[in-house]
C-alpha cells in the first residue's frame, strides 16, 4: 500500500469513527432502538474480530497458510483458556511464534 | 466538574490504567502494519476507539484496500452511537464540551458511567468524563510504547510479532464471548471468513463477516 493510501486510510477512519460518536450524541434515542438493529450491533464485534483473528492468524493474502502464527494463537488461546491477563496472552503468542519461526 | 465518590474515581483510573496494555498492543500492530510512528500516534489521538483502530490496521496488513480498513473500522465504531445515545441526556452539555465528549464516548467510558448508576447522576457524569479522559491519556502514551518498541525490534515475524496481533485480537473477543451462542457467532465467522478467503480480495472478508452478525442478530433467539 502506498503513503498516501495509508494516509488516507488514518484520515478516513478518524473521520468517519468520530462523526458516527458525535452523531450518536445528536440522534434521538428512538432512532436506534429498533431491537433488530441493537442485536445485529451488538454482534458486528464478535463478527469482526473473528474474522480479523483467521485473516491475520491463518491467511497470507488471499491463501489460507498454516504456519508459525498458528502456534502462537494457540498458545494464546491456552493463555485465555487458563485465565491469564491481556499481557501474558500475547507476549506468550509472540514468544511461542518466534520459536516456531526460528526452529523451521 | 462537581464532587463525585472516592469509589468513582478509583474505578476509572483502574479502568484507564488497564486498557493500557491494549494501546501497547495496538502500536505494535501498526507498525506490524508498516504504518509509521507518527501515524500510529496520530490513529490513537484522532480516532481514539481501540477496536476500529485494531481493524483499520489489521485489512491493511491482511493486504487489504484502503476502502475496506475504512469500511471495517467504521463498521466496528457504530456501537459508539448507540452510546453517544444514552450518554448525551446524562450530560447535558454543548459547544466545545459536546465535541469533547463524543471523542471519549468509547465502551469503558459509558461502561463506567453506566455502573455509577447506584451512586447518582453526578457519580455517573464523573465516571464518563474521568475514564474518557484517563483511557485517552494512558492509550496515547501506551500506543507510543507500543510502537517504539515494535520500531526497535525490527522484523515483525523473528519477534512473533505477526502471531501477537491476532492474539490480541482474540484477546479483544474474549471476554465479549459470554453466551453459547455469541461463541456460535463468533466460530461462524471464522469459518465463512475463512471459506471466502480464496474467492475475494485480501480485506474483504473480513467485512463481509458482518453478514454473519446481521444473519445471527435478525431474529431473536
Amino acid at each position: 500500500m502506498s503513503q498516501s493510501m495509508m494516509w488516507a486510510v488514518l484520515l478516513g477512519t478518524s473521520v468517519f469513527c468520530f462523526v458516527i460518536k458525535l452523531l450518536g450524541h445528536y440522534i434521538p434515542e428512538t432512532w436506534l432502538s429498533h431491537p433488530r438493529l441493537q442485536r445485529i450491533n451488538a454482534l458486528i464485534p464478535i463478527s469482526l474480530l473473528s474474522a480479523l483473528i483467521v485473516a491475520q492468524g491463518l491467511v497470507i493474502k488471499t491463501h489460507i497458510v498454516i504456519d508459525h502464527r498458528l502456534a502462537g494463537v494457540g498458545v494464546a488461546l491456552a493463555a485465555l483458556l487458563a485465565k491469564m491477563p491481556f499481557p501474558v496472552v500475547v507476549v506468550s503468542a509472540a514468544v511461542a511464534s518466534a520459536l516456531f519461526y526460528h526452529l523451521h | 466538574m462537581a464532587k463525585f465518590p472516592r469509589d468513582t474515581f478509583r474505578d476509572s483510573l483502574s479502568v484507564s490504567i488497564t486498557v493500557g496494555a491494549y494501546g501497547v498492543a495496538f502500536g505494535a500492530a501498526s507498525i506490524a502494519a508498516h504504518f509509521s510512528v507518527l501515524q500510529t500516534c496520530l490513529f490513537s489521538l484522532l480516532a481514539f476507539t481501540g477496536a476500529s483502530q485494531f481493524a483499520a490496521v489489521g485489512v491493511v496488513a491482511a493486504g487489504g484496500a484502503g476502502l475496506s480498513a475504512v469500511a471495517a473500522a467504521t463498521l466496528l465504531s457504530t456501537r459508539n452511537a448507540l452510546y453517544g445515545m444514552q450518554m448525551s441526556p446524562l450530560l447535558k452539555v454543548r459547544g466545545l464540551k459536546k465535541i469533547a465528549a463524543a471523542h471519549v464516548t468509547i465502551d469503558e467510558s459509558t461502561g463506567v458511567a453506566l455502573a455509577q448508576t447506584p451512586r447518582g447522576t453526578d457519580a455517573m457524569r464523573a465516571g464518563f468524563w474521568l475514564t474518557g479522559l484517563g483511557v485517552f491519556i494512558f492509550w496515547n502514551i501506551f500506543t507510543l510504547l507500543g510502537a517504539l518498541g515494535a520500531k526497535a525490534l525490527g522484523d515483525p515475524a523473528s519477534f512473533g510479532l505477526d502471531a501477537a496481533v491476532p492474539a490480541a485480537y482474540l484477546g479483544l473477543l474474549w471476554p465479549r464471548l459470554q453466551t453459547n451462542f455469541l461463541r456460535l457467532v463468533a466460530v461462524a465467522s471464522m469459518i465463512f471468513a475463512l471459506a471466502i478467503t480464496s474467492w475475494l480480495p485480501a480485506g474483504l472478508p473480513i467485512i463481509m463477516s458482518v453478514l454473519v452478525a446481521i444473519a445471527f442478530g435478525w431474529r431473536e433467539v
